[in-house]
């Protein structure tokens, strides 16, 4: 029977999400191509990752190795092209995450396997596999179809649902083939993001801002902000450009290399909704948007939106908020 | 210190309106402002960074029509030595992975010690020639690299993870390192620099050039075939206020009063 493989991610000692999204999103596909689901499993010391996994797949294939103890892409690739020479799976899934994005790239070139990045879904078409994945900031979808199988696809987080699928995993262990250290590239350590005074993840009302609200270092751009913020009792949050140009601490932004926020109401300022915001927010109870952009997809996951200038929309809610602050 | 630097030449769709073509293969250029890729401007920050810190070159490379002049202008302003751009008829359809042979090819015959890339490209967003490039050169790369410190051969690196968590790790020299957003503060281009570019060698090179067949690139030298573009279905959408500001302003502030989201 064939196989398809899906990579477990785990770091510091927990298994990280999107390997259950995977294994759990794969199901359907997997049975259209007639294969069973193999999660592989590499690491040092992994006898507790083997017990969570194994009502979520067909079969773990286990390489315990120290040199696997931290993520090493390199040693990942010698190990992962070995078995898949070896065992000949039909697709091979990784995470598209900082550790997928750094290996899948170069193992699928070393074994001349197509390579689709960022996968949302699949389809099968005449028996060959296309993949749906977004471009140009997630304004337009693309359909991929591989050219030949085996195939590999990088998965976008949270694209597909965990759902214990209640099996009971054969449990497998293969020799490492790794023979040597890995010199062209070593581990050192992990740094954490310094911590600020103001800690998002505990807020109730967060007012987040983005690209849209232009040069968020100018003095009155940033008391229109504040301003609104201050009224509603809610914490300054934003997203990735905010940071990337020094406006806000790296403790401030939303996304998946960030923080995730679930505050009660989550008021969006000129924030467009890429995916990696978005999986950072989703989860707030009332999310409201205003964009310039009526095609920008915040809209697509707020409950409310305003299509307009936010400086001319900000400074009256401001007032509005007060006067209602102050009729009660 | 010997740096190759590749950048992409696209379109801005950030608040644009995107149109799909009729063949459904693209979207239309009309009305767009094309640029440097994002992360591709820091890449190049990095690379000139780099270069006044130990001395050496800065090569700026791209694959594109001659409109991609344009980005490769302002690398040179901003710092780089020279330029190159790789055009060819045969290019069209190529995938990521057919991409990455063409930089391999103009790559290879160079000296280098570093080779920085974006991590992503804002238009297809594939985040992988870097990677592919480099297992194509056979040397070391890094994915979304947030620090770069080199020292003997070597480069201390840090590499973005998630949730504000980053990993130190060392590389060995020549490597690839795709460069994440935030790295470094990309620098105006000035109009010295402007002057100076100007003066500054602009080499255009064709797949003949490079050493490559039209089999080897383009559709029929790619792994993944675009089949076709379309706008995602919308599954929920928020419910729009509509107004002048003064109106949408005064609904919104009575629907979180209403909802208990104004403190008092």
């Amino acid at each position: 029977m064939a196989e398809v493989f899906v990579l477990v991610e785990h770091r510091r000692g927990e298994l990280r999400d999107i390997t259950f999204e995977m294994l759990s999103g794969c199901r359907d596909l997997a049975k259209n191509l007639n294969a069973s689901i193999t999660a592989v499993l590499l690491g040092k010391n992994i006898d507790n990752f083997v017990e969570q996994l194994k009502s979520w797949a067909d079969k773990i294939l286990v390489v315990e190795d120290d040199k696997l103890e931290n993520f090493n892409a390199e040693a990942y690739q010698r190990v992962l092209s070995h078995l898949i020479k070896e065992r000949k799976p039909i697709l091979t899934l990784i995470g598209h995450t900082s550790f997928g994005m750094d290996l899948a790239p170069a193992l699928a070139a070393e074994l001349g396997i197509p390579l689709a990045t960022d996968c949302i879904g699949f389809e099968l078409q005449d028996g060959r596999l296309v993949a749906i994945r977004q471009m140009y900031g997630g304004k337009v979808n693309a359909r991929i179809s591989f050219k030949t199988a085996p195939y590999m696809a990088t998965i976008r987080s949270a694209a597909f649902k965990a759902e214990e699928p209640g099996l009971s995993a054969e449990v497998e262990k293969a020799p490492s083939p790794l023979t040597e250290e890995i010199t062209t590239k070593r581990f050192l350590e992990y740094v954490e993001a310094a911590v600020g005074e103001v800690d998002i993840t505990q807020a109730e009302r967060i007012v987040a801002v983005g690209r849209g609200v232009g040069d968020y270092s100018d003095e009155k751009v940033r008391s229109i902000i504040e301003e609104l913020a201050n009224e509603l009792g809610a914490v300054i949050a934003c997203s990735r450009p905010i940071v990337d140009k020094g406006w806000l601490p790296k403790d401030r932004q939303v996304g998946t290399s960030g923080k995730t926020v679930k505050p009660k109401l989550y008021l969006a300022l000129g924030i467009s909704g890429a995916f990696q915001h978005v999986a950072g927010m989703s989860a707030s109870e009332t999310i409201v948007a205003v964009n310039k952009d009526p095609k920008a997809p915040i809209f697509t996951v707020a409950d409310y939106g305003i299509v307009d200038d936010l400086f001319k929309v900000v400074p009256v809610l401001t007032e509005k908020v007060r006067e209602a602050k102050g009729g009660s | 210190m010997k740096i190759v630097v590749c950048v992409k030449h696209v379109p801005d769709t950030a608040e644009a309106d995107v149109v799909i073509t009729p063949d459904k293969k693209g979207i239309k250029k009309e009305g767009l402002a094309f640029g440097i890729n994002e992360w591709d401007e820091y890449a190049v920050e990095e690379a000139i960074l780099m270069k006044e810190k130990y001395g050496g070159e800065v090569v700026a490379i791209t694959i594109g029509g001659k409109e991609s002049e344009d980005t490769l202008r302002r690398c040179l302003a901003k710092g780089a030595d020279r330029a190159i751009r790789i055009e060819d008829p045969a290019l069209e359809g190529s995938d990521a992975y057919a991409l990455a042979k063409v930089l391999c090819a103009v790559i290879k015959g160079m000296e280098y010690d570093i080779i920085f890339t974006g991590a992503q490209a804002g238009d297809d967003g594939f985040g992988q020639v870097g990677q592919t490039l480099a297992e194509l050169l056979g040397i070391p790369h890094a994915a979304l690299v947030t620090k770069v410190e080199p020292q003997d051969g070597k480069a201390k690196v840090h590499r973005e993870l998630e949730g504000g968590l980053e990993e130190v790790l060392e590389i060995q020299l020549p490597a690839v390192l795709a460069v994440q957003t935030g790295i470094n503060e990309p620098r105006y281009v000035s109009i010295m620099g402007i002057r100076k570019a100007k003066k500054k060698e602009l080499k255009v090179l064709s797949l003949s050039d490079i050493g490559l067949s039209p089999d080897e690139v383009g559709e029929k030298g790619s792994l993944l075939t675009l089949e076709e573009l379309y706008i995602p279905p919308v599954e929920k959408m928020a419910e729009i206020l509509t107004g002048a500001p003064d109106e949408t302003a005064t609904k919104l502030a009575g629907i979180l009063d209403e909802r208990g989201l104004i403190p008092k």
